[in-house]
Order: structure tokens, then C-alpha cells, then sequence
């Protein structure tokens, strides 16, 4: 049984890994949300064994890692997770594109907290570039969604 | 097999707990700044993924090194041998300038400058957070990098150390909004504070009034004052200057010299904590 969470930590690790490396600037803009795609998958999939709890673990990672102040990653994580955990009965039945325009929205929500979060700690302006990643996010999800699902199967977690 | 002893609290008692864990944090981490001594064993436990996060583009580089022709060798070689030369040249000219500038301190009773300790360091990782302009370098507690010790690189101030971790630290550049630093110009050696915009080509130099005599093209140099930057070392070029009278100051932009955006080696400085105390 731990084996098969072993590949649920490992997607994640690979998450964190693409999410902090290094970009060109041009192409930096355009990151998807890897850390947001690998938890929404999960949670859609293990709803009782990947929640909130794993994402506010994953946010304090991202935070030690991106170098902002702690606990702003994880809320926002919380937050779009938690959408995820209540509703995914409804969202396991939808296409994969409906299912992307779902994380869209999700994306952007997330985006919207950490960007609220620190408008409240430092004074920064809002900029439309801040949600390319909303859209990014959204093309990628479904080759995400079948990457992950053929790594669900073939290691048969659940 | 799902049981209700098995489930643990709900889902709506988990994100609560989540969010007030996280305000909490924030509260902290930023206000109080609670978690200083923590970071470093939280950075050095996370730092594996940065190392992780760097192999390809350092496997880039290096199978860029490999196939780099005989041709470039030779031109780079040239080219460098140049520079050294005429480093040199200005090196020669330094050194008794500098003698005699520590006679003449000596002279006058001022403190003598003593040599500052430096180490190169090379660019690990550029921060994706649009919100702060952050760098990693391969410096950390291990190499006696402390908090808030000034970067620069070849043209430059870069900013300063701000997170420390065993192998690694993590820099604040000098254009994030949330830095400040006190600069003196080179022309007339009037100070200003200098502070960051949020793009990596602009810097704003603050609360200048209306008569203060500052020109586009002037430099500014770090004047030493704040205790955290050498004095002298170049920081921005002042690049435009506004004066609307319906403004209370004038509005001025300077361009950072340091090559924010194409960082790779940078240079640690350690200041000499006595030397800053007699002054």
C-alpha cells in the first residue's frame, strides 16, 4: 500500500520540480500551474486520500521554495482543493475538456487569492500578465489528465 | 474500506483548519518573523529539488561547453587576454592611488579601509513568483553567507542575501518593491534613496525635490550609509527626469547597472563589521 502512495509523492515531487525550474523569461509567463494540475488530479481521483491536508503540505513546500512568505501558497492550495474534494463526484462525469475549463476557473481563483494574499503583504499592482498560467494550465490539463491516469492504472492505486 | 472512524474530520473542518494554520503563518512569518531560524533548515531541507530543478539547464551548459568550436576558443582567448591586460593596466594605476589614499586617511585620522572579503558565486535558480524579484545562488550557511550580506556582480550591486541555507541562499534583487537602498551621485554627491520598481530595468530614486540638481546620465554609487552596502560601488544610471510642479517630487527613473536579467556569476561580499563600527 505504500508503494502505490509512493507514485501519489513522486507526481507531486515531479510537480514541484517543473514548477521551480528554471525558464526563459519569455516562456516564464506562460508556466502552467504544475503543483494545481497533479493536485486536482489526485484529489479528483483519491478524494479521500488527497485533500486539503496534502495540499496546505504542498503549499508550504511551494512557499520554502518560492521564497514568499509562509502559508501564502497553502492557503491558496486549500482553497482551489477544497473546491475540488467537495465537487468531484460531479467533475469525475465531465468531458476532460469541460474538466479543464473547470480548472481554468479553478486556476484563476487560485491565482486571485496568492495575488490578493500579497497585495496585503507588499504593495504589488495587478497585471493580466499574472494569469497566463490560467490558460496554460488549461490547454495542458488534458495530456496531464491522461499522463496521470495511465500512471494511476498501470501502478493500480487507489 | 471507508469506515466513519477511518475518515477523520470533514472536509469543511479540514479546509478551516487549513486557512487558519496558513493566516497564521502568514501573521508569523511576515509580521513578526517568526520563522528566521527555521528557514534555514526549511531551505536546506527543500534545496535537493532546487539541485534537481537545475540539472538540465546545467547539463545544457555543460554539452554547450563540449561543442564549442576551436574558433570560439581562440577568439574568447584573445578577447579575454585583452581585457586583462587593460584590467591590469588599470590595477597598476589602483594600487598606488590606493596607497595613497590610505596616507592620506592616515593623514587625517580617518579609518583606513580595510581590504573586503569576496567569493564568486554562480546563479542557481530565477524565482517564477511575478510578485518579488528573487534569486538563488549556490552559497549558503556553509560558505559563512549571513543575511542581508550585499551581491553584486561584474557592473554592479545585484541586491542582497535575504533567506540563507546550508548549500544555498536566496538573493532579493535590488528592483523588488520591496527594497530600498541609499545611493550617493557621482556628479555632486548628493544622496538619494533609491528603491525598487518591480520591473528588473527600473529603479525609482525617491522624494527628490524639484530643485535638487540631478541630470539624466548621472551615476549613482552606494554611499555606504545603512550599513548593509559597501560605499562605492555603481548601482543606476538615472535615465529620466520629470518635474511637474503639481507633483510634490520629481519623478525620477534610473536604470540599474548590474545585468539584472542575464545573471550567472555574482560576487558575495562580506563587510568588515569593525571597520563599519568606528565610522
Amino acid at each position: 500500500m505504500s508503494k502505490r502512495y509512493s507514485i501519489v509523492i513522486f507526481t507531486i515531487v515531479a510537480a514541484l520540480v517543473l514548477q521551480i525550474m528554471p525558464m526563459p523569461i519569455q516562456a516564464d509567463l506562460y508556466r502552467p500551474d504544475w503543483v494545481l494540475l497533479v493536485l486536482a488530479y489526485w484529489t479528483m481521483a483519491l478524494p479521500n486520500r488527497v485533500n486539503v491536508g496534502v495540499a496546505f503540505l504542498c503549499g508550504l513546500a511551494m512557499d520554502i521554495l518560492l521564497g514568499t512568505a509562509l502559508g501564502v501558497h497553502s492557503f491558496a492550495l486549500s482553497v482551489s482543493v477544497y473546491v475540488l474534494a467537495a465537487n468531484y463526484q460531479r467533475l469525475r462525469n465531465y468531458s476532460v475538456w469541460q474538466q479543464a475549463i473547470v480548472i481554468a476557473l479553478l486556476g484563476a481563483l487560485y491565482h486571485l487569492v496568492l495575488f490578493w494574499l500579497q497585495h496585503l503583504l507588499t504593495s504589488i499592482y495587478f497585471q493580466f500578465d499574472y494569469l497566463w498560467p490560467v490558460l496554460s494550465s488549461m490547454l495542458i490539463w488534458p495530456w496531464v489528465f491522461w499522463l496521470l491516469r495511465r500512471t494511476r492504472r498501470r501502478f493500480k492505486v487507489s | 474500506m471507508q469506515t466513519i472512524f477511518t475518515r477523520g474530520p470533514s472536509l469543511n473542518n479540514r479546509l478551516t483548519l487549513a486557512l487558519v494554520l496558513s493566516v497564521g503563518l502568514i501573521l508569523v512569518d511576515h509580521k513578526l518573523n517568526g520563522f528566521d531560524a527555521a528557514r534555514v533548515y526549511l531551505n536546506s531541507f527543500m534545496s535537493p529539488l532546487q539541485y534537481v530543478a537545475n540539472l538540465p539547464s546545467t547539463m545544457l551548459n555543460w554539452s554547450a561547453e563540449r561543442v564549442t568550436s576551436q574558433q570560439q576558443l581562440i577568439s574568447e582567448n584573445e578577447y579575454l587576454s585583452e581585457q586583462m591586460l587593460l584590467m591590469s593596466e588599470q590595477l597598476q594605476r589602483f594600487q598606488m592611488l590606493k596607497t595613497e589614499n590610505q596616507r592620506l586617511r592616515a593623514l587625517l585620522d580617518a579609518p583606513i579601509r580595510e581590504n573586503i572579503r569576496k567569493k564568486v558565486a554562480q546563479l542557481m535558480a530565477v524565482d517564477n513568483n511575478p510578485f518579488s524579484h528573487q534569486v538563488v545562488i549556490n552559497r549558503g550557511a556553509s560558505d559563512d553567507v549571513y543575511v542581508s550580506q550585499p551581491v553584486l556582480d561584474e557592473s554592479g550591486i545585484v541586491g542582497q542575501v535575504m533567506e540563507v541555507g546550508s548549500t544555498t541562499s536566496r538573493v532579493l534583487l535590488l528592483t523588488d518593491v520591496t527594497h530600498a537602498l541609499p545611493v550617493r551621485s557621482g556628479r555632486n554627491g548628493i544622496q538619494f534613496i533609491v528603491v525598487g520598481s518591480g520591473a528588473l530595468d527600473e529603479l525609482y530614486v525617491e522624494h527628490v525635490a524639484h530643485s535638487v540638481d540631478i541630470q539624466v546620465g548621472d551615476m549613482l554609487f552606494s554611499s555606504g550609509l545603512g550599513n548593509v552596502f559597501p560605499e562605492g560601488y555603481p548601482v543606476a544610471q538615472v535615465s529620466s527626469v520629470t518635474r511637474d510642479e503639481s507633483r510634490p517630487f520629481a519623478v525620477i527613473i534610473a536604470t540599474p547597472m548590474a545585468k539584472l536579467d542575464r545573471l550567472k556569476h555574482l560576487m558575495l561580499l562580506w563587510s568588515d563589521k569593525e571597520a563599519v563600527g568606528d565610522e
